[in-house]
């Protein structure tokens, strides 16, 4: 089970409260993470990742086991300590602007 | 019980103002969607329960919202927003060539008939449709590739598609704006368009029969006659009574023809409102008054509307969606200003009151009459 922690605007869109956990089929990486988020969020298309190319939106970084995983392929296998459930794989809204 | 729906679109959330008729004790709802731009929120006028909201940020992108009670919930729809096959390019501040990029949506534009259809305006410029209610969207094309689209290039505020305007007479008709390409109108329900710019005169612009180009604010019709339009220019105040075949200025005594939102009383169609702005680099009042300036001769002789508007130290501004006419007896007007205040006027504009001075900045301000 993966754990996911979305920034506040995307729970509220999202109604949820506190953290996601996502059924992930094969090797958990970052695209198949946010396509079992936005399979049960369908209203979370296009606010983490462009809906069409998948890039990830500028202003939203990927975080887990306190490294910036938000340039790394998307396809790249996700932490163990992620996998296995002991860290989430967190969303974030970059701190930009007022 | 008649009465009134103010909704209004603020930097950071949307508001829902009820009030009876008299239009003077108001019960506010919101912020909704706290922390989101909500560039426009509009009701449908073939049932008024069913409202449409545009929220946006830059982190998260566009969500368009939906209610089916006037406001009191609302639910987020799944619909994303596409250019229909190649985006194609258009100019950029320096004149190089970019490709249409999907930003944000500015305007809603319910159908006159149908809850379920409603039109949506983008940045970058494109119209979108969508006949289920909001759930999907589906851009009507032949607009954005238009021959003279290469040529169109963005204002400061970006390259938006701000003004939806539904022809009540003729089915098939529509207009829109946008800025900085100009005004275009469609015969065939948006299969083809064709832009109505002629006569209209700007500045940067040496072509007088440029067919784009035009810094186009705001364009405004009185239902009762679709073929009368007054427009605001980014300077000059126009109208056609051609549906936009031919132009001309109405600017007349105004202290300043620069400003953004312009309407029509919904009794009187020579009635018209505007708000001038001192200068397109300075985007304030002139001489710190908040003044509306009413028409009642179709342009040209224009009279100050003060009472109850701050006549000293007033340096807000008004932008091109924040005014809405209601179309009770005595008419009511209402703006919005980007410090944070709504002002409504019972009287079509003899008096003012806000109904409320702390919000965030208003991007809009739509109003609609309740039975």
């Amino acid at each position: 089970m993966i754990r996911v922690v979305l920034p506040p605007h995307l729970r509220n869109l999202a109604q949820v409260k506190g953290e996601v956990e996502l059924e992930v089929k094969g090797k958990p990486t970052p695209q198949s993470v946010l396509d079992a988020l936005e399979t049960r969020y369908p209203v979370l298309r296009g606010t983490i990742r462009d809906q069409t190319t998948h890039e990830r939106r500028a202003l939203v970084r990927f975080f887990a086991c306190e490294q910036d995983l938000s340039l790394d392929p998307p396809d790249r296998p996700l932490p163990e300590a992620v996998v296995t459930g002991n860290e989430p794989f967190l969303i974030i809204g970059a701190m930009a602007g007022g | 019980m008649s009465g009134v729906r103010v909704l209004v679109g603020t930097h950071k959330g949307a508001f829902v103002m009820t009030s009876d008729a008299k239009r003077k004790q108001w019960d506010i709802s919101g912020p909704h969607f706290t922390g989101w731009e909500v560039y426009h929120v509009k009701g449908s006028p073939a049932d008024p329960n069913r409202l449409y909201a545009s929220q946006n940020t830059s982190w998260f992108g566009q969500v368009i919202q939906r209610s089916n009670d006037g406001g009191k919930t609302w639910q987020a729809m799944e619909g994303k927003f596409a250019y229909d096959g190649e985006p194609g390019t258009h100019k950029w501040y320096d004149g190089t060539s970019r490709p249409f990029e999907f930003k944000r949506i500015w305007h809603l534009e319910p159908s006159l008939t149908d809850p379920d259809t409603v039109y949506a305006g983008a940045e970058d410029a494109a119209l979108f449709r969508s006949t289920d209610g909001g759930q999907s969207w589906h851009e009507l094309p032949a607009l954005r590739q238009h021959s003279t689209a290469p040529n169109w290039a963005p204002g400061a505020g970006g390259m938006c598609l701000h003004t939806i305007i539904l022809d009540p007479k003729h089915r098939d008709r529509m207009f829109v704006a946008i800025s900085a390409a100009g005004a275009f109108r469609s015969d065939d329900a948006g299969k083809s368009w064709r832009p109505i710019n002629r006569g209209l005169r700007s500045e940067g612009i040496p072509d007088p029969n440029a067919e784009v180009g035009h810094c186009v604010h705001r364009i405004a019709m009185n239902p009762s006659r679709p073929d009368v339009l007054f427009m605001q220019k980014h300077w000059d105040v126009m109208r056609t009574d051609d549906a936009g075949d031919s132009w001309r200025e109405i600017s007349g005594n105004l202290p300043s023809d620069f400003g953004f939102p312009i309407d029509v009383h919904p009794h009187e169609p020579e009635t018209i409102y505007v708000v001038p702005i001192k200068s397109d680099s300075e985007h304030v009042p002139p001489d710190g008054k908040l003044r509306v300036y009413r028409s009642r001769t179709g342009g040209n002789e224009w009279e100050a509307l003060t009472n109850g508007l701050p006549q000293s130290n007033c340096y807000v501004n008004i932008l091109r969606d924040a005014m809405a006419v209601d179309s009770l007896d005595s008419a009511g007007i209402y703006f919005g200003t980007t410090g944070g205040q709504v002002y409504a006027s019972a009287d079509a504009g003899d008096s003012w009151n806000p109904i409320v001075r702390d919000l965030p900045a208003v991007l809009s301000v739509e109003v609609q009459t309740l039975a």
